[in-house]
């Protein structure tokens, strides 16, 4: 959906050398003299409104079927795992507009995610701990003091790690707005200043990539010690339990959270296609392909690139933050290097450069992940040995990305060309995983000058 | 004519290798400018100086009115005062559609907001369809800039330059890859565009410089051998040794 859809499929010949007359008049696009209509964004990306149909059958689908809605042939915990998935879906787009649209290979876009977990994780502690502290004062002939509350939910809390002050960290935990607030603003300032530094350097590619990595490796080893102030190894618990709505069945939850799940995946795939269309999309693909060409036509491009990263890493902690609650648990295992390196993996092989791949490849990749690691899987009997797929899915899982890294380039979503009769690639060059996007060196011209 | 460029003393060493040597070139407003010379002489590194691409060892370079170094201004800068560039090998985003890549160029706030929030604003159709004009790609606007001909592609990165609107044109072997009427209409075009711009042309075809018919500039190991009218410097021995004679 990059191309603009007026690029009908090239079934003429090329006219090499040809100017302007040579071409017959039978494929011209934009008869001379005839005002071209400016469609509107929707209609010029039509993919859109099939993901939006889609999006939307899919959460009436499983809204028919849930126990609390329904008629109940899901089950709570099946629900939540959709709900989850959306929320990978989520991040997954948010990694491909900064991967697959703007060519830059994050492999620490889970720290954002993480991040927006934590975030919420501390509120809905907090708040929840408050409520079983203040029940354990009720009966008490003195009312407890402000400060008495604050540590007895200190020793709550911290109670595991050895602690009871409550650190600087949970200043904000007590209000929701605040402690909201905390989901956008703190991925958003780290991936800021993190993308100042890395693209005001001009770190590229690979280098990029390992720096990347290297922050998110950084963070969570960070997050694992226990003065990090949230609760190190154990990390954040029982975030399934909804402050205010203790008396609301998980089964009603759950479908609640597919619900917000969906809705965000809806309003941020529209939003980040709206940001990647027109000439906004133009640049950005145009620094993907060949950023110093952008240069010289006077965009500065490290300008964009920190947009696009900071925007993108917004995303995914929103996206953490409605998968955390789902998954009722958070510690800094999640936001280990590997996890990022598994993002990057889906969207390669869901198609990067559209975003529907993106959802395609997070959906289908981690919903057969815990299919194969659950157990779901039926080991295979070859007799001299057995293949028990709760170890052998990384292989697997290994090998296709590397087959359809070498073999079908565009992904998953390179089927849907096959349905469009799309001829012309979104992109050209090399799509090795190495390099991330194909881009001319800087400094250099092919056809050395001499 | 008021100068609008001026490059004095400056060198640039690549690993110990001196490819440009103590140059100084001015170039006035408006003014149409031919430079050539033996490849390796150092056209597309003076080039890259003056867009920012390569930073000097040692020199000066000052732009416009108010005398200010280019040195210490980052590429996108230097564009945005007013430098466009065509580089040598055609240099055009090729999944990109023409239009697209027009509009890219058009001049226009660059600023990334200004770029998200602006579209469909302006009157940038109309401007498109006219440089589309002027570069014969009218035709061709839907089409993805890689399927063009490598002539058309020089025509499209043409058309790129004219939409910044810079006040310094530097063109890098245009017409390599043209016909002989693809030729006469570049040449057509930059002298239009040398009326009320300075443009600086690098080429090695001696007939196309003719027809340009502006003052020459032959570089040779990095420094200006010989400045003047086209017969001025072809009767130049130095010229005829280094160059022409080879
Ligand atoms: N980035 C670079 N690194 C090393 N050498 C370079 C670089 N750019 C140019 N050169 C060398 O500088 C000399 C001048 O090159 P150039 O300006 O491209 O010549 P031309 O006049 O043919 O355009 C050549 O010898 C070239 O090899
Ligand atoms: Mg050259």
């Amino acid at each position: 959906m990059t191309s603009s859809t007026d690029t009908a499929p090239s079934s003429g010949p090329k006219y090499p050398g040809g100017s302007g007359g040579q071409r017959p008049p039978a494929v011209r696009r934009a008869p001379r003299g005839e005002p071209l209509r400016r469609r509107s964004f929707v209609a010029r990306n039509p993919s859109i409104l099939w993901f939006l149909l889609a999006l939307s059958l899919f959460t009436l689908g499983v809204t028919v079927l849930a126990e609390a809605t329904g008629t109940g042939l899901l089950s709570t915990s099946f629900i939540k795992t959709l709900g989850k998935t959306l929320c990978l879906c989520l991040v997954a787009v948010a990694m491909d507009v900064v991967w697959g649209y703007c060519g830059i290979l994050s492999l620490g876009h889970m720290a954002f995610f993480g991040l927006g977990g934590y975030a919420i994780g501390q509120w809905l502690m907090y708040a929840r701990t408050e409520q079983i502290v203040m029940g354990n004062l009720d009966g008490q002939p003195i009312p407890a003091t402000p400060q008495e509350i604050s540590d007895a939910i200190g020793t709550q809390i911290f109670g595991v790690v050895g602690a009871s002050e409550l650190p600087a960290i949970w200043a904000f935990a007590h209000s929701l707005p605040l402690q909201l607030a905390m989901v956008v603003l703190v991925p958003g300032l780290l991936a800021l200043i993190f993308g100042w530094l890395a693209f005001r350097s001009r770190v590229t590619g690979v280098y990029l990539s390992i720096l990347t990595q290297a922050m998110t490796l950084a963070l969570s080893l960070y997050l694992f010690q226990n003065d990090s102030g949230l609760r190190g190894n154990n990390g954040l618990s029982g975030l399934q339990n909804i402050p205010g709505y203790e008396n609301t069945p998980q089964a009603t939850l759950s479908i609640s959270f597919f619900w917000a799940s969906a809705a965000a995946l809806a309003i941020g795939y529209v939003a980040l296609a709206w940001a990647v269309s027109g000439k906004m999309g133009s640049v950005i693909r145009g620094i993907r392909d060949n950023e110093a060409r952008v240069r010289f036509l006077g965009y500065h491009v490290e300008s964009y690139k920190l947009f696009v990263f900071t925007l993108s890493a917004i995303v995914a902690a929103i996206a953490g933050a409605l998968y955390y609650p789902q998954a009722g648990i958070i510690n800094p295992a999640e936001i280990a290097p590997i996890a990022s390196i598994y993002l990057a993996v889906w969207v390669a092989i869901g198609g990067r450069g559209r975003l529907y791949g993106a959802v395609i490849g997070a959906a289908f990749v981690s919903l057969l992940s815990s299919w194969f690691t659950g157990g779901g899987a039926p080991d295979i009997e070859l007799g001299f040995y057995t293949v028990q797929w709760t170890d052998w899915w990384l292989v697997l899982l290994g090998l296709s990305f590397v087959a359809v890294t070498l073999f079908a380039p565009k992904g998953i979503g390179g089927l849907f060309d096959l349905i469009n009769h799309r001829v012309m690639p979104d992109r050209e060059g090399d799509y090795g995983p190495d390099t991330g996007s194909w881009r001319t060196e800087e400094g250099t011209e092919e056809e050395p000058p001499r | 004519m008021s100068t609008l460029l001026e490059v004095s003393g400056v060198s640039v060493t690549f690993d110990g290798f001196r490819a440009i040597n103590n140059l100084s070139i001015q170039i006035g407003e408006p003014e149409l400018r031919a430079v050539i010379g033996p490849n390796g002489a150092g056209k597309t590194t003076f080039m890259d100086i003056v867009t920012g691409k390569t930073r000097p060892d040692q020199g000066r370079v000052l732009w416009g009115e108010k005398s200010v170094s280019l040195l210490r201004m980052s590429e996108s800068e230097i564009a945005r005062a007013g430098i466009g560039r065509k580089f040598q090998k055609p240099t055009v985003f090729e999944a990109q559609t023409v239009r697209e890549n027009l509009a890219m160029a058009l001049k226009n706030p660059r600023g990334p907001f200004d770029v998200l929030f602006s579209r469909g604003l302006d009157d940038a159709d109309s401007r498109i369809h006219g440089l589309a004009d002027e570069i014969g790609l009218r035709d061709h606007l839907s089409r993805p800039a890689g399927e063009l001909s490598h002539g058309q592609k020089q025509w499209l990165e043409i058309g790129m330059l004219l939409a910044q609107d810079p006040r310094l044109l530097l063109v890098d072997e245009p017409a390599a890859g043209m016909t002989p009427t693809e030729r006469q209409h570049t040449t057509d075009l930059l002298k239009r565009a040398a009326e009320t711009r300075a443009v600086v042309v690098v080429e090695h075809d001696m007939e196309f410089v003719r027809r340009l018919n502006c003052k020459v500039t032959v570089l040779h190991e990095g420094s200006v051998l010989a400045e003047g009218s086209l017969d001025h410097v072809t009767g130049d021995q130095r010229v005829i040794d280094v160059y022409l004679g080879r």
